[in-house]
């Protein structure tokens, strides 16, 4: 076997979970490390806003006016009592976009759009050698290429589902009027419903975002950046990330939710 | 000047470098050369960092500076002396070919936009690429790109140049360019350059000192006129293949 044949079986030998777990952590040390130039990280960070927050933005609208359509449908359908007050499809709108549909469905529909995105990136540079040459000029590539994209997508991912949030809300308004299931006045009342108990949720549901957006980029950035081999792990590299991130996401909406409203 | 001493390299279980030695010298273009798989470009990481040699075993001197022994901030420093040139080029897709000369000095200096502007049309018109700065490396061809990538390794004026496989993928004609740019920007920076080729026209061209890299360890080294004579199987096998190549050899031998 020639050098190059072995180095690439050595680096794709399979590692086991707590192996990836360590050169994760490993990682990020490296990530949080102080950039070289403050200028040019700023720069970045906006343009990674743009990229990965702003661009999302039509995505994520239109999938919550329909998913907030689809709820309060569903919950008029399924409520059959004459003893459950009408406004309660309002309220159960409301809480389930908050405390679930807008910050779970909406960071695992993220996982796929941005993190297959950063990591066929990121991977694509590290194939053709571009990190190296990175490395090679003295630049610490993984904070230059990574903590742009994680500082931006942890901070501003949460405004994405605040209007994420609104638009939900704002479907099953619709759906509900123009079916015909409930008036303007009912679904009100059922979405101010015990607002001053619940208003907790979305505290909850925001810092729940920030966890996902840390975990979406930084899990994409790291299958990206350990891309060995060609073409093909690039595209490897980018389903395993949104697994990955899909995987971890749900995970820890568990843990968060176990800790927080349990 | 950049001296190898004993250096090993090993991954998991395989040992790719046997206790390899060379010394690198400035002003002059040090070539690597030997059959695919059999240690170079190991090497040449291993020189600049980007794999670690085993530990323990070795050492690799920058001008005397300890490199593998220095950590993290202090190889930094070293880097910054260090200009490298891809074998795919590896220019940054998502900038232009101004901005990627741009980038190091960007990085690393307080020049201003104007100043670092000059310097990107300077080293872009040492390499003859003119009115190309707004381009995309999409929009270049492979020998375009190779020129961007050394005006992009001088930029920072470099003490050393690595080059892995300047010719790949180039015509003679091309090759021949590159290979004149690498020999004419070494001398008149007085560069210690490394070349990993398997060019033989850049052999014979431009190889000041030759080392030849067979089964992961240095077998034979040279110059462009030792090379001719060496009576080494090894280096002859490698270096005249082809029939052609054998009897431009005898010729050379009996004139």
């Amino acid at each position: 076997m020639n050098a190059t044949a072995q180095n690439i079986s050595y680096f794709s030998s399979s590692m086991n979970l707590f192996e990836h777990i360590g050169r994760f952590f490993i990682m990020m040390k490296s990530v949080f490390s102080r950039p070289e130039k403050f200028k040019v990280f700023w720069k970045m960070f906006f343009s990674e806003v743009d990229s990965i927050v702003i661009s999302s933005i039509p995505l994520v609208a239109f999938l919550s006016v329909f998913m907030g359509g689809v709820i309060s449908l569903q919950t008029a359908a399924n409520m059959g009592s004459p003893l459950l007050p009408e406004y309660t499809i309002g309220y159960i709108t409301r809480s389930s976009t908050i405390l679930e549909f807008s910050p779970t469905i909406i960071s695992l529909i993220i996982a796929g759009k941005v993190g297959s995105n950063i990591a066929s990136e990121i991977g694509t540079m590290r194939v053709t050698e571009q990190i190296d040459a990175l490395e090679i000029m003295g630049v610490n590539s993984i904070g230059y290429l990574m903590l742009p994209k994680i500082l931006a997508t942890t901070f501003f991912f949460p405004f994405v589902v605040i209007i994420s949030m609104v638009l939900c809300i704002f479907g099953g308004w619709i759906a509900g009027v123009q079916s015909g299931l409930y008036s303007t006045h009912t679904y009100l009342i059922g979405i101010r419903a015990f607002w001053h108990t619940d208003a907790w949720y979305v505290y909850y549901a925001l810092l729940k975002t920030v966890v996902f957006g840390f975990l979406i980029t930084s899990i994409a950035c790291y299958f990206g950046y350990y891309t060995k081999g060609g073409s093909l792990e690039v595209g490897r590299s980018s389903t395993r990330a949104v697994v990955a991130a899909s995987v971890a996401i749900l995970v820890a909406n568990y843990i968060i939710t176990q800790l927080l409203l349990v | 000047m950049i001296t190898v001493d004993n250096i090993s390299k090993s991954f998991g279980d395989t040992q790719i470098l046997f206790d390899v030695s060379a010394t690198f010298t400035e002003g002059q273009v040090n070539l690597i050369i030997g059959a695919s798989g059999q240690g170079k470009s190991v090497l040449t990481k291993c020189i600049v960092g980007l794999h670690e040699i085993d530990e323990g075993q070795g050492a690799i001197l920058y001008d005397g500076r300890d490199f593998s022994k220095m950590n993290r901030k202090e190889r930094i420093e070293v880097r910054k002396e260090i200009g490298m040139l891809f074998q795919g080029s590896a220019l940054f897709d998502s900038l232009t070919v101004e901005e990627n000369i741009i980038f190091p000095l960007k990085m690393f200096t307080d020049m201003t936009q104007e100043e670092m502007r000059e310097r990107a049309n300077f080293c872009l018109d040492r390499v003859d690429i003119i009115n190309k700065n707004s381009l995309f490396p999409a929009e270049c061809s492979g020998g375009m790109q190779k020129r961007i990538a050394i005006a992009r390794a001088i930029a920072m004026n470099p003490k050393y140049l690595f080059c892995d496989e300047p010719n790949s993928g180039l015509d003679p004609k091309t090759s021949i360019v590159i290979d004149n740019l690498i020999k004419e920007i070494t001398y008149e920076y007085n560069m210690t350059t490394v070349v990993i080729t398997h060019d033989m026209n850049s052999v014979m061209e431009i190889g000041d000192h030759i080392i030849f890299i067979n089964e992961g360890k240095k077998w034979w080294q040279g110059d462009n006129k030792e090379i001719i004579k060496t009576d080494n199987q090894e280096v002859v096998d490698f270096v005249y293949a082809s029939k052609f190549m054998q009897n431009l050899r005898e010729k050379l031998i009996n004139s």
